[in-house]
């Protein structure tokens, strides 16, 4: 199942509720818009929770970095909910879990926003 | 079927070079690694190097020609599972890839794809063909406990 998104709002932060496969194609296309609409309309404080993410492949890892870095070039932040065990290895063995802010709790990441 | 080496073929096919292509090769592949006996682990991580593989051949490689095809061979000795995919394209040196893991590269939207076929699989070789095209061989050894 190709990745599936939601936005929802908890105070000034974005949630982007994630479900499915992120791979090359329909789900790191949906990720891309999404994250970039939410940049265009002004959104500073986005949390993407992947706790319902199943799967990730390369070309999902290089939209998380570059949503990651289109947000904070914008001046916002962007941050990861709810890694399945598989994501956090991936994230792990190519160096980007320290790069990303990863929570575990969605009350306390959306407390974490500055 | 077998060979002098010993080895069983499982696959010997063509398919096209479109993103439905990676799908497909993905899943006849986790079928043969599920009847070869491979644990849910070790099947994960052969469908992460077979995906980053294909897209490789499919994107890269073949740039989506539709009179180019990406050649995949499956085949079972007693120590190991190898997986060969091969496309049309102009070859790459792997020389030539940046390190993803260096500083530099860290935040590079793609480049990923051959370090984790490596960090996935036991063995790869990457092999430039002449006069075109390029050839993975990904292994994965039988037989080890999860």
């Amino acid at each position: 199942m190709s990745a599936k998104l939601n936005t929802r709002e908890v105070g000034d932060v974005t949630v982007v509720d994630v479900s499915g496969r992120i791979t090359l194609g329909e789900g790191s296309s949906a990720m891309r818009d999404t994250l970039r609409e939410l940049v265009n309309s002004g959104k500073k404080k986005v949390l993407l929770n992947l706790s319902d993410v199943t799967y990730i492949d390369s070309s999902g890892i290089g939209e998380l970095v570059s949503g990651f870095t289109t947000v904070a070039n914008a001046g916002g932040t962007l941050k990861l909910l709810g890694l399945t065990k598989r994501v956090k290895d991936l994230l792990q063995i190519t160096k980007l879990y320290t790069v990303f802010d990863v929570h575990e709790e969605e009350a306390h990441a959306v407390r974490s926003f500055v | 079927m077998s060979s002098d080496t010993g080895s069983i073929g499982i696959l010997d096919q063509d398919y096209p070079s479109t993103l439905e292509s990676v799908d497909i090769v993905e899943a006849d592949i986790l079928k043969a690694a599920v009847d070869v006996g491979f644990g849910e682990d070790e099947q994960h991580e052969i469908g992460m190097a077979v995906r980053e593989c294909m897209v490789n051949a499919v994107v890269h490689g073949n740039r989506y020609n539709k009179n180019k095809h990406v050649h995949l061979t499956v085949t079972k000795s007693a120590v190991d599972f190898s997986i060969r995919i091969t496309d049309q394209g102009e070859g790459f040196e792997t020389e030539c890839v940046p390190d993803p893991l260096d500083d530099t590269n860290i935040l590079r939207h793609s480049g990923r794809g051959l370090f984790l076929m490596a960090a996935f699989m036991d063995d790869v070789k990457v092999q430039k063909l002449s006069p075109s095209g390029t050839e993975v061989t990904l292994t994965k050894k039988l037989g080890k406990p999860e």
